[in-house]
């Protein structure tokens, strides 16, 4: 303490104590300093530098259009347009939501939508991914960008693109292959299946698109520029890569026959195939009602989309020919017959007394349309379709052996089972058997158990089979070609955009199944008189076409009503196609799926027809 | 002995040493001007872009602000800082009127509460309030360095300390703290018991927990949202462009990219704007992107010699008004300086607050110039009157 406030103060020890604390403090402080910019700069400068060159590059990329596909003739089915779209980035978006929703509204005026659309749209879209760039509007035109990019400042976070869109210059024909393309979901950046894709980047997801992904998704440009705080690009660009369009499909598809089939099923409920009975090659494979694939080109509405699941729009996106579930009627007794001449059951010649009805059981079992066809030997049978010929097929194989005769051929020709056509979520269908409908009697989900009489439904292709066109196809494609049960593809080849080949996607057969050649003769003859024969099911439909096919009609009893089905070989004796078609609710199938066939054909072999189709009246 | 007339004084001198400013603290002055030599050249670096076409913008400026400065430091280096302790009653009623005067300003103008508007600069009148506050509290304890054991001593101080720190923190943080920093320092020099301080922070941590914790629960928002945030920031870094840990961490990353010896031109960090303010608060981040370990260090020796010379004419002061002046610029400088640089590197809460001498900005260089023309002064006259014994004793 000092006497004299005044005084000079000598150095006392408290003085010299206090002021030697804080010179301390002042040198830890420093050495401390030191030490973490020591730390910071030399030891973790090469990191740091790292960060500051990530902060300052960006890389912006340039979407690289997907790879055409083409028909068979080279004819475009899905090609690429340029869009201009405005996008929104979440990242530059105004963190307040009343900013933001004032740079809604503000772009709902000049895109001219309503400001909560564009909201929910925006919301939407960050929810299945959070950090890509959301699609406001697409198609928008060079004005309005030109707007937007001029008055910046008031769309924070908006930004025109010039995107690539799939364009669909045969609308509805098709549609149900191609399938579409979306920018790729983070399940799918997970999933590891596209091992080479980034976030943003446009994949397949369905159909053709998806299954040929790796070919058709082009390789994405970038340019790398350096950018300030704002993301404002600042200096000339550093570094650009140009985009690489992705490869040219050709399809084994022919769209002339693509075409006539979707004509031949116009208001209908259906689906047909065309099909090369050596190699699988699918020419041709629709379903009806069709929709135009441009629909998801553009953004839509939840509503819009539902109205394409929709029953009473009779469900345009279904694929018929792959994911219908019907019982394939009197076309399954190619099946049938087959399995009772390897089983045994009966010889090509063998004579049976059909007299319009039998009973088995307590049951009467009678033929379709109560026809009386005396007696029938097999191509007999087949011919004029005797029920009660396969009734008693059915009846005789359920008590011999394991009593799984017909359905184990089934399975051989690859009826309810995937057929490993190039197209997602096919339906396998069912192939009725006494384990699985007495399983589903335990589970309360039917009301018998296994009985003959399911045995002799089953025969002729009624009661519980389900299949599709394409399992039809693929089983009289094996009669016809000796016993190779194809692989049914829609890919043909991989060419450059010039169309050089890159590369051929063989389909080998998925196996063989051996069938005697005299019985798959006779099958075939049955099959032929079916179609040319006086007393025949098809004859009034095919007498007058211009070439020798062979055929067999079928009538599935659904809840809904007849089903129609129709599967021709042609052109006979040495059959080069099969085509199946059916119509849902299309009466006999002489009545309506045997027409649309000879349609399919008349396209399909590229004849003239001029002759009348008529419809037949045969009531199977 | 009272205070000597000034003008006495310098004629006493002058016929027995030669020109005056020979007693100035010549080393001290060398770091002042290598510091303002080094502010000009990373200010001029760091904003030439900022202003298009006019590249030199902000450096003119800093050196109109630097000469007007140092004038000030070598006109009050000359004058008798002890009078100023007869002046104690008014220097504090301009403190407090000036703060005061900013807020009724600000509130006509919807200013920030901050600054005066004045035309060529904005006047920030808590800088200057610095250099009032040292002197005020100075005079305080100067008249009761008797009773400097006397609880009652140490809650006056601190009761004319926290006035105006409370009415500069509701507007801003950082130099509000200073204000608290230097009423510490001054009583810590005059001799004030350790049980004082102990008492001391025990009541700043209970007014710390209620701010922070207590009255938020009761729904009163003491300080605001955003300097919570800034306060918390540097426990946890965050990508988020929009808050401040941000700002920290992108001056976490121009400092260590620097490197070495700095990326000169290639400084992205400051050039690009990642780094914000970066000439006024984030300087120090500037220094060290463009200039590296190299120039950090520089500029960090030059800070190191200013205090220590600051802390040496402590001890040398001829009176304690003139130890405690000097103690609240070393207390000032101290302040800024580490917890300036300290937030830059990350170990220090941002809280806005300028690097003495190098940040860009007229009322703080100004006001540090002020602190070191009053160093000056007690250091001159502290040799002048060893100088005079030494003579009285030598004949």
């Amino acid at each position: 303490m000092y006497l004299d406030p005044g005084d000079r103060p000598s150095l006392t020890p408290q003085l010299a104590m206090r002021v030697a604390i804080l010179g301390g403090i002042a040198l830890l402080a420093f050495a401390f300093v030191f030490f973490r910019l020591w730390y910071l700069q030399v030891l973790s400068g090469d990191t740091y530098r790292a960060e500051a060159n990530d902060n300052r590059i960006r890389q912006i990329k340039v979407q690289a259009p997907r790879g055409e596909i083409v028909d068979r003739d080279g004819r475009v089915l899905v090609e690429n347009r340029v869009a201009l779209a405005v996008k929104v980035s979440p990242k530059l978006l105004p963190d307040s939501e009343a900013e933001r929703r004032e740079v809604y509204a503000r772009l709902a005026r000049v895109l001219d939508m309503r400001p909560r659309g564009i909201e929910r749209r925006v919301e939407k879209q960050l929810r299945e991914l959070p950090y890509a760039m959301a699609t406001v509007k697409q198609d928008v035109d060079y004005d309005v960008v030109a707007y937007l990019l001029e008055h910046r400042a008031d769309f924070p976070g908006v930004e025109p693109e010039r995107v690539f869109v799939r364009q669909y210059p045969q609308g509805e024909t098709g549609a149900h292959l191609f399938g579409y393309s979306r920018e790729i979901s983070q399940e799918q950046l997970d999933s590891g299946r596209f091992p080479d894709a980034t976030m943003g980047d446009i994949v397949g997801k369905d159909g053709i698109e998806a299954q040929y992904d790796r070919f058709l998704r082009g390789r994405n440009g970038a340019t790398r520029v350096q950018v300030d705080a704002l993301g404002r690009v600042r200096g000339e660009q550093l570094k650009a890569w140009a985009p690489e369009q992705g490869r040219q499909l050709r399809l084994a598809l022919d769209l002339d026959v693509q075409e006539a089939g979707q004509a031949a099923l116009t208001g209908r409920l259906g689906g047909f195939v065309a099909m090369d009975v050596d190699s699988g090659e699918v020419v041709g494979l629709g379903s009806a009602p069709s929709f135009d694939p441009n629909f998801f080109s553009r953004p839509f509405t939840a509503a819009e989309y539902k109205a394409l699941e929709s029953e009473e729009a009779g469900k345009p996106l279904l694929n018929r020919a792959i994911q219908g579930n019907y019982p394939a009627g009197s076309t399954f007794k190619l099946v049938t017959a087959t399995a009772a001449l390897e089983g045994g059951l009966i010889g090509t010649g063998d004579v049976v007394n059909d007299g319009g009805s039998i009973r088995i059981g307590d049951i009467d079992f009678i033929n379709a349309g109560r026809t009386v066809n005396g007696p029938v030997d097999l191509r007999r049978a087949l011919s004029v379709s005797s029920d009660v010929y396969f009734y008693l097929l059915g009846q005789e194989a359920d008590s011999s052996g394991d009593g799984l005769l017909i359905q184990r051929w089934a399975h051989k020709l690859g009826i309810g089972r995937e057929t490993g056509i190039d197209l997602p979520n096919e339906q396998i269908g069912r192939v009725p058997t006494p384990e699985w409908r007495n399983d589903w009697y335990e589970r309360g989900l039917t009301k018998e158990r296994w009985t003959v009489g399911h045995n002799v439904n089953f025969s002729i292709g009624q009661g519980d089979l389900l299949t599709n066109p394409l399992q039809m196809a693929i089983a009289y494609a094996t009669i016809a070609n000796g016993g190779k049960v194809v692989k049914p593809h829609l890919g043909l080849r991989i060419e450059d955009s010039t169309g050089r080949v890159l590369q051929e996607l063989a389909t080998p057969p998925a196996r063989r199944v051996d069938v005697a050649p005299e019985y798959r003769q006779a099958i075939l003859d049955g099959l032929y008189s079916a179609a040319n024969e006086p007393g025949g099911t098809s004859t009034p439909v095919f007498e007058t076409f211009p070439v020798e096919i062979a055929g067999k009609t079928g009538t599935a009893e659904t809840p809904q009503g007849d089903q129609s089905w129709y599967v021709a070989l042609a052109p006979y004796p040495n059959p080069r196609y099969v085509v199946a078609a059916t119509i849902e609710r299309g009466g006999f199938g002489a009545e309506t799926a045997a027409p649309a066939v000879r349609q399919i054909l008349t396209a399909l072999l590229d004849v003239d027809d001029d002759g009348e189709v008529l419809a037949g009246t045969a009531q199977d | 002995m009272q205070a000597t007339p000034l003008g006495a004084t310098v004629r006493e001198f002058r016929d027995r040493s030669g020109p005056s400013f020979v007693r100035i603290d010549v080393l001290l002055l060398a770091a002042v001007l290598g510091l303002t030599a080094c502010s000009f050249y990373t200010i001029g670096e760091a904003t030439r872009d900022d202003f298009a076409g006019s590249p030199h913008h902000f450096l003119y400026r800093q050196i109109v602000f630097a000469a007007i400065g140092l004038c000030l430091m070598l006109v009050i280096s000359r004058l008798d800082y002890t009078r100023l302790r007869d002046w104690k009653a008014q220097i504090y009623a301009v403190l407090i009127g000036g703060i005061v005067l900013v807020f009724a300003f600000s509130a006509v103008t919807n200013g920030s509460g901050r600054a005066i508007e004045l035309g060529f600069f904005e006047l920030q009148f808590s800088e200057l309030g610095k250099i009032l506050l040292i002197l005020a509290l100075s005079a305080v304890i100067v008249d009761r360095v008797r009773q400097i054991g006397d609880r009652r001593t140490t809650a006056i101080v601190m009761l004319l300390a926290l006035i105006p720190a409370l009415l500069v923190i509701s507007q801003d943080l950082g130099s509000g703290m200073v204000y608290i920093s230097i009423a510490l320092v001054i009583l810590f020099v005059a001799g004030t018991p350790w049980t004082h301080f102990a008492a001391l922070g025990a009541l700043a941590a209970t007014a710390v927990a209620i701010v922070l914790i207590g009255a938020p629960a009761l729904g009163v928002e003491v300080l605001q949202p955003y300097q919570q945030d800034r306060l918390t920031a540097f426990l946890s870094p965050s990508e988020d462009p929009g808050k401040a840990s941000y700002q920290q961490l992108q001056s976490q990353v121009a400092i260590g990219a620097g490197g070495k010896t700095g990326r000169g031109d290639q400084a992205t960090q400051t050039k690009l704007d990642f780094l914000p303010e970066h000439h006024t608060d984030f300087i120090f981040s500037v220094v060290g992107e463009e200039f590296g370990f190299m120039g950090a260090a520089l500029v960090l020796s030059l800070f190191a010699l200013l205090i220590w010379r600051t802390l040496r004419i402590l001890t040398m002061a001829k009176d304690l008004f003139g130890t405690l002046i000097v103690a609240g610029v070393l207390a000032m400088l101290m302040h800024q300086i580490f917890i300036n640089v300290g937030m830059t590197i990350g170990i220090m809460p941002i809280t806005g607050i300028t690097l003495p001498l190098m940040s860009y900005g007229g009322s703080s260089v100004i006001a540090t110039f002020i602190a070191l023309g009053l160093l000056q002064s007690v250091h001159a006259h502290a040799r002048e009157t060893a100088f005079a014994k030494g003579r009285d004793l030598a004949i």
